[in-house]
């Protein structure tokens, strides 16, 4: 795979190096100084509070659900509040756009929405004398963007759930509904919120919310260390969030975005002070970042989250969580620019996010070429894809960015559901060398072809949404004028070809060859639906009498099915705003991205732009096609044609001492937890010893004991007196009496008290 | 003056009554020196308990005296306060005592010495 690609990444150093020669000190200071920056200010509406039934809906069912949970009611009820509260928010969020696509098509104008008063501290009237943050809403093209994908994937992922959790019907299904409506409801808050405090309060509820669903089985150790370490990788990057918050007020005396990047567009490049407090600032929200969009170093907590139920992986990393820290990226564009931060700084902090995400976007690409779970190959694909988007932004293209989040949380929505029938007919088998040839089997037939889609658009096949938005991001890389940044734009090219390779590796293997079935660890709930699969697979397990024997895998029932082809449906149908573009006379989603804080820039690269010494768009098409068709057909190679080719290939790697590591890294995740673990763990691990011990000899040893004998020391003294004998005590007392009626009448006498 | 206070006294009264205040006084020091000496003397619990209620009745006894000396009811008032709580305070005294005899069989206080830890 690799081999492959070494003659263009080799004519891609000769490039950079001509490019460094001629053109690099002209155009590096200018790569973040993107010249006059123009926000237009927020136009308040209060006729449009009627949004407010977008976040209340949601928070209605969390309130119901929690009511089912609390008081041990069984029943379908938790799903119907969730579906019907998400199915409100949907229909607000299309009436919206549809109320507002004129306007959004010709002003640039955000709208705000003021829905009450919440924070509002004043300490006089001058600037950095009040802290205010309400309880509004913020809506422009990136907000409305989100709301939309947000919600209508939402909805047809608990109607997914509904059926999928059907098992649980008697135990933790209002428990669970609960969460996911509170997820929802919270992510809402997160894009809506007008200011960065609201904001924090959905990053923490969706975190919160992840934890809850992460840990759904908490009988299970294994689902409890998990959302433990989502949990706490997360908290890292909320603190950056956090810092980031204090560090805005304290710069710019303001936490609400209308106030801010209208502070940002006044501020003149040239002029503009920079100090370590601003230029903190986009570094800190990248470490947010990182955290809940699982990039860079806090990556290894998303693999792990897959101990949730499936709908939960497909809510979280397709639609929801992940791309919190997109949608921030992308709100918080202007603090990557000259006029916030200073030239230099910005470009630094540009360059570090394009970094970040390119190499998560390779690592988490090599990562899952080596495992055999397929729901975790997902999983790190979704690391990869969030790092092409984190790199969308840090090149300089929020457009292409966050149209790869718009067209990947369709077909990862997708893949993740699919992913959970499979898993839900097979008894939780995860592993994909045990099952094989699921095409053949009826009823599966529906989810492996919505795969097969879903591997295709992950794989970037050419003409897909998938591929027209990604490339979007490669574009730009690869036309930058700054070095680094087309070095970014081949590497993102190479895990392109890495991407193709193993999603069709997964699809292959699931979906062709022999039929092999074991079932998974829980069989949870076979004997109760699926009774009408029965007939039907029964041949299967005659002909073939593998390990399962007597197992009958049931097929997806109808709501499942319904979701995943209306999903796959709208993977295909992401792409329209590429393929409407020449009709229209713009793209859609590249409407929304410029009426937003994201527009930073001009559009996408230079015209004329050249790769490889020829015309940029047809050289980037040649190229991307290229990479995707050499991936997939190594993995038609060793994975449908021949696939003891394959295992005899990784059989030889394991058997060969400098290729021993190639393999075993990939599928331990190149020992990032073990490194983590052997490192900051054990620095915690001797930290906590060394505190261990001095509360045990200084705290309780010396401070605690000291202290807790001195009354029985003094107690020891004046023991003695105590005789025993109410005599003895009532003459002592008539004696201090006595004594004490002597020393009054002496001082009467003496004249003393006159 | 107060008309209560004029209703009591059987004669026209002068604040100074030096020898009869004097007489009284002599009189509630000799019942507290006796109840006294007789708490610190005596081992019966019962006859212990009796020496506090004399020591009681001597202080009450000074209370009316200083209220005669100074025509002031408070005097009275608190002597009406220490009987009722005497009288409750004996009830559970001498329920006490009779928890304590039931225990040891002897009404010796020397037998509770043990309680000094």
């Amino acid at each position: 795979m690799d081999l492959a690609l070494l003659p263009t990444l080799l004519l891609a150093a000769v490039d950079g190096a001509h490019a460094a020669s001629d053109g690099h000190a002209a155009h590096a200071a200018g790569y973040a100084d993107v010249g006059t920056l123009q926000f237009a200010k927020a136009n308040v509406d209060a006729g449009y509070s009627w949004l407010k039934w977008m976040l209340l809906a949601p928070l209605a069912s969390v309130v119901l659900c929690g009511a089912f949970a609390l008081l041990k009611v069984k029943g379908r009820w938790p799903a119907v509040f969730t579906v019907g509260s998400f199915v409100l928010a949907a229909a607000l969020a299309v009436q919206l756009y549809l109320q507002w696509s004129p306007t959004l098509f010709s002003t640039h104008a955000p709208l705000a929405v003021p829905l009450g008063d919440w924070i509002d501290l004043r300490w006089g009237t001058g600037p950095f004398q009040s802290l205010v943050a309400g309880f509004g809403l913020y809506i422009d093209g990136i907000t409305m963007l989100w709301m939309l994908f947000v919600t209508v994937l939402a909805t047809l992922i608990a109607l997914y759930a509904s059926e999928y959790m059907e098992s649980d019907v008697k135990a933790g299904y209002a428990r669970f509904f609960f969460a996911v409506s509170l997820f929802v409801a919270s992510m809402l808050i997160l894009v809506m919120s007008d200011n960065l405090i609201g904001l924090y309060l959905g990053w923490e509820g969706v975190g919160l919310c992840s934890y809850m669903l992460i840990g759904y089985y908490a009988t299970q150790p294994g689902a409890v260390a998990a959302n433990k370490k989502a949990f706490v990788m997360n908290r890292i990057g909320d603190l950056g969030l956090a810092l980031a918050v204090f560090l805005i007020w304290t710069n710019y005396g303001t936490v609400e975005y209308d106030g801010l990047f209208q502070a940002i567009a006044a501020s003149d490049a040239g002029t503009v002070q920079g100090s370590w407090g601003k230029a903190a600032i986009p570094f800190l929200l990248l470490l947010a970042v990182c955290g809940k969009s699982a990039q860079g170093p806090l990556f290894t907590w998303l693999p792990d989250a897959m101990w949730g139920p499936t709908p939960v992986s497909a809510l979280i990393h397709a639609a929801t969580m992940v791309t919190a820290g997109i949608y921030l990226l992308a709100r918080m564009a202007p603090f990557y620019t000259a006029q916030a931060i200073g030239a230099e700084w910005a470009e630094t902090a540009l360059l570090t996010v394009g970094w970040i995400g390119c190499a998560t976007a390779f690592i988490g690409a090599t990562i899952a070429c080596g495992q055999f779970d397929y729901k975790r190959v997902f999983a790190y694909s979704t690391i990869s894809s969030l790092g092409y988007m984190v790199m969308g932004l840090g090149v300089g293209t929020a457009f292409g960015g966050v149209y790869y989040v718009f067209t990947h949380a369709w077909f990862k929505a997708l893949l993740f559901l699919t992913a959970g029938a499979v898993m839900h007919g097979m008894a939780g088998q995860v592993d994909f060398r045990k099952l094989g040839g699921l095409l053949k089997v009826p009823g599966f037939r529906l989810t492996m072809l919505c795969m097969l889609l879903g591997c295709a658009y992950l794989a970037t096949m050419p003409f897909s949404a998938a591929a027209l938005s990604k490339d979007i991001i490669l574009y730009q890389a690869l036309t930058s004028p700054v070095e680094q940044v087309r070095w970014m734009g081949w590497l993102g090219l190479a895990t392109a070809g890495i991407t193709a390779y193993y999603a069709f590796r997964v699809w292959f293997r699931l979906a062709l060859g022999p039929v092999r079935m074991e079932p998974g660890p829980d069989q949870h709930g076979h004997d109760d639906h699926g009774h009408d699969a029965h007939g039907h697979h029964a041949h299967a397990h005659d002909s073939h009498g593998h390990a399962g024997h007597g197992f009958h895998p049931h097929a997806p029932g109808v709501r499942i099915s319904l979701v995943l082809a209306v999903i796959a449906v709208g993977s295909v149908l992401a792409g329209l705003p590429s393929y409407l573009e020449g009709k229209l006379g713009f793209n859609w989603v590249q409407r929304f991205v410029s009426n937003s804080s994201a527009w930073i820039r001009d559009t996408a690269g230079p015209e004329h732009a050249e790769i490889l010494g020829r015309d940029a768009h047809g050289a980037l098409f040649v190229l991307a096609t290229g990479v995707v068709v050499v991936g997939v057909a190594l993995a038609f190679v060793l994975h449908a044609a021949n696939p003891a080719l394959g295992d005899r290939l990784r059989t030889r790697m394991l058997a060969t001492p400098g290729l021993k590591w190639l393999a075993t890294g990939s599928e331990h995740g190149w020992w990032v937890d073990q490194i983590y673990a052997g490192t900051i763990g054990m620095a915690s691990w001797i930290v906590a010893q060394l505190l261990y011990v001095t509360d045990r000899v200084v705290m309780d040893g010396i401070v605690v004991t000291a202290v807790g004998r001195v009354p029985g020391f003094v107690a020891r003294i004046f023991q003695p007196l105590y005789t025993g004998s109410v005599q003895g005590y009532a003459l002592t007392m008539a004696g201090g009496i006595g004594l004490i009626l002597v020393w009054v009448v002496w001082i009467w006498l003496s004249g003393g008290a006159s | 003056m107060n008309t209560a206070l004029a209703l009591l006294a059987d004669a026209p009264v002068s604040p100074a009554m030096p020898a009869s205040i004097q007489v009284t006084l002599v009189l509630a020091l000799l019942l507290f020196a006796i109840g006294l000496v007789g708490f610190l003397t005596r081992r019966n619990m019962i006859l212990m308990f009796l020496c506090t209620e004399l020591m009681f009745q001597a202080a009450a006894l000074a209370f009316v005296a200083f209220g005669r000396m100074w025509m002031d009811l408070s005097g009275q008032l608190f002597v009406i306060f220490i009987l009722t709580v005497a009288a409750a305070e004996a009830a559970l005294a001498l329920g006490l005592v009779v928890l304590l005899y039931r225990r040891k069989e002897t009404l010796s206080n020397d037998a509770w010495a043990e309680l000094k830890e």
